[in-house]
């Protein structure tokens, strides 16, 4: 039923989401504090810019991104000097464009989770004798957890799902940046191709909720001491 | 003395303002509500920063704006038991008994988690969630963590107020026995006078 085709399809995927969300969890987290919880002049101005791309069109994004890391960009150019990389019509170009689209849903659940945190058990915490450290990892994190989880789960679910600047940053290249959506659109630009359509978009939806139900399986798991969920 | 507090800090629109020396024993704050009872416990335990002053418990210097001392919470070694328990909500019972006392210096631990079970009659609720407790027993649980941290003196901030007649009359005793037993000093803040009548040796109104 799946061709070996489909399947480097859904591998290529799944590497690529699994890359943007493990690239995206610090960088989404760190900045997810920094405005739950951070005072500091320019706060609504980072607030809009990491909102930014779920509101520009994706193709700006992309745009935006071929401009930044192309050969001849600062950043492509840096990386070629220095490390000799280059992401344009890679994997990794893929996966930096999904970590792109997926980090404003990824900090939006995340500074949720760590607002909802009650910061008076951080004092009592603190009053028992945890360092300001001990307490994040005691307390803090462990509350926000759930919502730190669902977060990851909403910036995979959105990397199986980018599609616009995906195509504009590192176009369609069989095997490296063809992901699910992608195929699914070439697919469609060639008739008779509707059997294969049909068989990746079944497989995003199942990709899709699999997903998030996992994370709120996990998350009722962890949260057995208190009312936590995911969906 | 016990308790050497003489602070002051502006919240807002209201000044609070406090001056205190007293011998040991239970000393409580009494007065309304909104007077500034839990700002002044949570200056003491480094919670919230006076703006000026000095508090001393027990001989040693816990914050001096003239000399620029202020002891980090994690290290003035208070037993805060708070008016909502505060208990940790991912953490079992037990787990939120030995919070502090793994975090203790060895030396500074002066009660064993058994100790404190039989002295609160607890032990029946070790394995469970603190959603699952009820007033009363939340807040013995609150009281075993704060003692089991080794601390060097307590701070209640009503821990009665949220408990039914029967409860209070239970708790009280416990907190009789803290006072009596263990010698600690305590600052009790409440609002409530026959409370405050019946575990006070020093009253100071606010």
């Amino acid at each position: 039923m799946l061709t070996p085709e489909l399947w480097s399809i859904i591998l290529l995927s799944l590497k690529v989401s699994l890359v943007a969300v493990l690239l995206t969890m610090p960088v989404a987290f760190g900045l997810a504090w920094l405005l739950a919880r951070g005072r500091f002049p320019g706060k609504l101005l980072l607030d809009a810019l990491v909102h930014l791309p779920l509101v520009l069109p994706p193709v700006v994004t992309g745009w935006l991104l071929l401009i930044a890391f192309g050969t001849n960009g600062p950043i492509g150019r840096w990386l070629a000097d220095w490390f000799g990389v280059s992401l344009m019509f890679r994997w990794t170009g893929a996966a930096l464009a999904a970590a792109v689209m997926a980090l404003p849903l990824m900090v939006r659940a995340m500074r949720l989770s760590i607002e909802a945190v009650d910061r008076r058990l951080e004092g009592a915490a603190r009053t028992l004798g945890a360092s300001p450290w001990r307490s994040f990892v005691s307390i803090t994190l462990p509350l926000a957890t759930p919502g730190l989880l669902a977060g990851a789960v909403l910036g995979f679910a959105r990397s199986i799902g980018e599609f616009g600047a995906t195509i504009t940053f590192v176009s369609n290249i069989p095997g490296e940046t063809r992901t699910i959506p992608i195929a699914i659109y070439g697919a469609l630009q060639i008739p008779g191709n509707e059997a294969d359509v049909t068989r990746l978009a079944i497989i995003a939806v199942l990709l899709s909720l699999g997903a998030l139900l996992v994370s709120e399986l996990l998350a009722r798991r962890m949260g057995s001491g208190k009312d936590s969920h995911v969906l | 003395m016990s308790f050497e507090i003489d602070v002051e800090r502006r919240l807002g629109e209201t000044r609070i303002a406090l001056k205190l020396a007293s011998p040991g024993g239970l000393t409580a704050l009494f007065g309304p509500s909104g007077a500034g009872k839990t700002s002044v416990l949570n200056m003491v335990a480094g919670l919230l920063r006076p703006d000026a002053g000095r508090i001393v418990v027990a001989g040693e210097t816990l914050f001096d704006s003239a000399s620029g001392l202020d002891l980090a919470p994690e290290r003035r070694r208070a037993g805060y038991v708070f008016q909502d328990g505060r208990l940790f909500p991912h953490k079992r019972v037990r787990d939120n008994l030995l919070y502090g006392w793994r975090l203790a210096d060895p030396g500074h631990r002066w009660m064993t988690l058994e100790e404190a079970v039989a002295f609160l009659g607890i032990g029946p609720l070790l394995e469970r969630w603190p959603r699952s407790l009820s007033g009363g027993e939340a807040q013995r649980v609150a009281i075993g963590r704060a003692l089991l941290s080794g601390p060097r003196f307590l701070l209640m901030d009503e821990p009665l107020s949220s408990l039914d007649a029967p409860r209070r009359a239970e708790i009280m005793t416990v907190i009789e026995r803290v006072r009596d037993d263990l010698k600690l000093p305590i600052l009790y803040v409440s609002h409530d006078r026959a409370e405050v009548d019946r575990l006070a040796s020093t009253i100071v109104e606010l």
